[in-house]
């Protein structure tokens, strides 16, 4: 297996466990220097804990490491960093009132007898900017200001200013947009070239097999499969990561598209939609690609009166006219919200008042909420969504991101909307919960419920949905049937080169 | 039980306290006279919490709370003053607390400021209504009902056991504890304090509910006025200065959460009664005031690191 003859960085027999849980069963992992290693696997694969081991947060109870070829015994996150590791996640930590070079050379700022040499700080910003190919971002621009895709160029320049020797980035294309995406591979590729190596986790199995040289498979916290990435499909990659063929990725029970029940015609926002008009029936999942940015999510804000609409109007069933959320629940509108930590779900406060939160009414006599009545409404969801936590007083934030989801999607199925606005619903999320939202999904539009869906990645747009629009740059292209769409019309459209 | 256990941290750190000055002072701190003072002088306090508790579970702070005590005493005083009945007076107190939180609300959700900002403008400007309204003098007012609010019951009534000001106090903990945990509007705050945002994709009423909750904020803090009244005798706009910080505190060691979404009624007026089993322990102790200070510091520093902690062990 390590026949290589210099890994950068080796892990060998990693176990952690916590109380009667056992996180990492004997994991070995090895990555030689100008490689990228993907590492997959589920959400509670142990991936999170293989990391959190590597950058010193957690002691392994047992297991060896060696960072070119010296043992590697970190006892916390700064000797890690010292020694090489860093570590990119999904949130960024930046300080986003400073500067991208006060950023990068954050706590090893150059200075003379306590004076900050500014003009140094901002010539060794530049140089970690160059050397990836982004001298167009200034040193002196406050990073609050930034995109988010420049934000992680900041954050990627700050490691290799620290002299990173093993580069982690977690999920890191989850926000980004599909140009950005690009330009963030061809980064890495040039980190290869330059020599670095690069841990690369993600959901997203097309990129695994575009940027990585080989891979790694964690299943319950062992290894399951490593090889080379050229010499495995997508599928395989899937089946060794949940131990079964998961067959219909994409259940499309036969549905019969009924009476239109959200029409939109000509709607626009302050900025983004510049215009928007569709229709929607019951039965029908109609799905909404394009580039991040494209309006996607202003438009389903703008239909549940979350963002101000300037002009045209939106008609559910026979309601039309302006509207408030209240409302929107009121008309049988219910919508997931594509942030699920920070607006889709209250998180510290437990899965019963979260699924039941926009529907209060029905637990008791004139505005009483019976507590037992409400555990018990939300205990039925977790059951029948199979949402696995402790009880419904768990509070959300110990749950798992796809668990997580279930319980925002719980909320739209116990207020028994009829239309569903989903926002980017398997964001962030592993396989098998992926699959199961897929299954709800369908299960609705065959109920007779309308699904209005966005997302920013195709394959579940080509396999869930009826009918596909793309929209570009605020304008709502017409919508057509899935049959006729395929990924290179999608982008054409989604670019503006149609 | 170890949920239990959580529950009751605050109440583990009274009796707590409370043994150790028992111990201390056996003979004038565990007496049924200074246990009765003890909850007199929590009333003021306690009832000023109740509102803070909601104020602070919606994800928001009421620095005014001590300039509306004083607003609220001034306008009883000058109610009586003019003849009206006890009950009148004390209502008016009351319904010049609501419209001062009517105002911090509108403010608060119409112009978008942030709570802080708000009401810290509202603590000077209520303090100088107060003092406008009262002429800058101390208003003496005819004896009334009104005055023996936190007396002991005289021997005839010796059934009440306590006196009618911290029987209110006691009800109105029930009243709005149950209302927090058992009515839609109550979950609503709690939403509204824990996500703001998510509260609004539910189709809460997040504006509303602020306007209302400032309401009742500033109205238990004009009812905590009509106790100090009760207390004072007189109506004195200087009164109550940096009570707001005896209450936030309160609510604080009672296990709410500054970020919001978290809190009890219970919890802050176990907080509140901390507060004064220390003021007055070490009073007996004969302890100077600021030592007095220090400790009271102290333990609010220490239930906030508790909690914290105890939030560490959970996640």
């Amino acid at each position: 297996m390590s026949d290589d003859p210099a890994p950068r960085l080796r892990m060998q027999g990693i176990r952690k466990r916590f109380g009667a849980t056992v996180a990492l069963d004997g994991v070995d992992l090895w990555v030689a220097p100008g490689h990228v290693l993907a590492l997959v696997g589920e959400n509670g694969a142990g991936k999170s804990t293989l990391m959190k081991v590597l950058s010193g947060a957690y002691r392994p109870d047992a297991g060896e490491m060696w960072l070119e070829g010296r043992p590697f015994r970190p006892d916390n996150p700064h000797d890690a960093r010292l020694a090489g590791i860093s570590m990119i996640y999904q949130e960024l930590s930046l300080a986003p009132h400073l500067s991208v070079a006060e950023n990068i050379l954050l706590g090893m700022e150059p200075s003379r007898w306590g004076i900050v040499q500014r003009g140094q700080m901002a010539r060794r910003a530049r140089e970690a900017l160059e050397q990836l190919g982004h001298g167009d971002i200034r040193p002196e621009a406050r990073v609050g200001d930034l995109p988010l895709a420049a934000r992680q160029l900041v954050e990627i320049a700050r490691a290799l200013a620290v002299g990173c020797r093993v580069l982690v980035l977690d999920e890191p294309t989850s926000s980004l947009a599909a140009e950005d995406i690009e330009r963030l591979f061809a980064l890495v590729r040039r980190l290869r070239e330059q020599g670095h190596t690069v841990i690369y986790i993600s959901h997203f199995l097309e990129e695994v097999k575009q940027i990585s040289d080989r891979f790694l498979v964690l299943r319950d916290g062992r290894s399951v499969g490593e090889g080379s990435t050229d010499s495995v499909s997508s599928s395989e990659l899937i089946a060794m990561m949940v131990g079964r063929e998961v067959k219909d990725l994409y259940p499309r029970s036969a549905r019969t598209p009924g009476e239109v029940i959200l029409e939109i015609r000509d709607l626009a926002g302050w900025t983004k939609p510049a215009t928007a008009s569709l229709a929607l029936r019951r039965g029908e999942i109609l799905g909404i690609a394009g580039l991040v940015g494209a309006g996607r999510t202003e438009l389903l804000r703008a239909i549940f009166g979350l963002a101000p609409v300037v002009r045209g109007d939106v008609r559910i069933a026979a309601y039309t006219g302006p509207a408030s959320p209240a409302q929107r629940w009121e008309q049988g509108v219910g919508m997931l919200s594509e942030d699920r930590t920070r607006e889709g779900l209250a998180i510290s406060l437990p899965v019963a008042d979260n699924v039941t939160l926009s529907r209060l009414a029905g637990f008791g006599p004139a505005g009483i909420v019976i507590p037992a009545r409400q555990r018990a409404a939300a205990t039925r969801w977790i059951d029948a969504l199979q949402i696995r936590c402790r009880d419904a007083q768990q509070p959300v934030t110990q749950l798992s991101g796809g668990n997580q989801q279930k319980v925002a999607l719980a909320r739209l199925l116990h207020h028994e909307v009829d239309v569903l606005l989903l926002d980017e619903p398997t964001r962030g999320i592993d396989v098998p919960s992926k699959a199961e939202i897929y299954r709800l999904i369908d299960d609705c539009a065959r109920q007779g419920k309308a699904v209005l869906m966005v997302s920013s990645y195709l394959p579940e747009l080509l396999g869930v949905c009826d009918r596909i629009a793309v929209m570009c740059r605020g304008q709502l292209l017409p919508a057509r049937p899935v049959a006729q769409v395929d990924e290179h019309t999608v982008m054409r459209e989604a670019t503006g080169t149609a | 039980m170890k949920r239990w256990l959580e529950k009751l941290g605050s109440v583990a750190g009274l009796v707590f306290v409370f043994v150790l000055f028992a111990l201390l002072q056996p003979a004038k701190f565990p007496t049924a006279d200074n246990l009765q003072i003890m909850l007199l002088q929590t009333a003021v306090v306690g009832t000023a919490a109740l509102g803070m508790t909601v104020v602070i579970i919606s994800g928001g702070i009421d620095l005014s709370v001590g300039s509306v005590v004083a607003l609220s005493t001034v306008t009883i005083a000058l109610l009586l003053n003019r003849g009206a009945p006890p009950l009148v007076a004390a209502c008016g107190g009351v319904v010049a607390g609501g419209i001062c939180g009517l105002l911090i609300g509108l403010i608060i959700t119409r112009a978008k400021l942030p709570p802080f900002i708000v009401t810290l403008g509202m603590w000077g400007a209520l303090r100088g209504a107060a003092k406008g309204l009262a002429n800058e003098q101390i208003i003496v007012t005819p004896n009334t009902w009104l005055n023996r609010l936190l007396n002991t019951p005289a021997d005839e009534q010796k059934w009440m056991l306590l006196p009618p000001g911290v029987w209110m106090m006691l009800l109105l903990a029930l009243l709005v504890g149950g209302m927090l945990r058992y009515t839609r509007w109550g979950r609503h705050i709690f939403a509204v304090g824990s996500n703001e945002l998510t509260a609004r994709l539910c189709g809460v009423p997040v504006e509303r509910t602020k306007v209302m909750v400032y309401i009742l904020g500033s109205g238990f803090a004009a009812l905590a006025g009509v106790l100090q009244f009760s207390y004072l005798t007189v109506g004195d706009p200087t009164t109550a200065t940096g009570m707001e910080l005896d209450v936030i505190a309160a609510v604080v060691i009672g296990g709410a959460s500054l970020s919001g979404g978290e809190g009890s009624t219970f919890g802050s007026l176990v907080g509140a009664l901390i507060m004064t089993v220390v003021g007055n322990g070490c009073t007996k102790m004969e302890f100077p005031n600021w030592v007095q200070e220090i400790v009271t510091g102290v333990i609010i520093l220490v239930a906030v690191v508790l909690d914290r902690l105890r939030h560490r062990k959970t996640d």
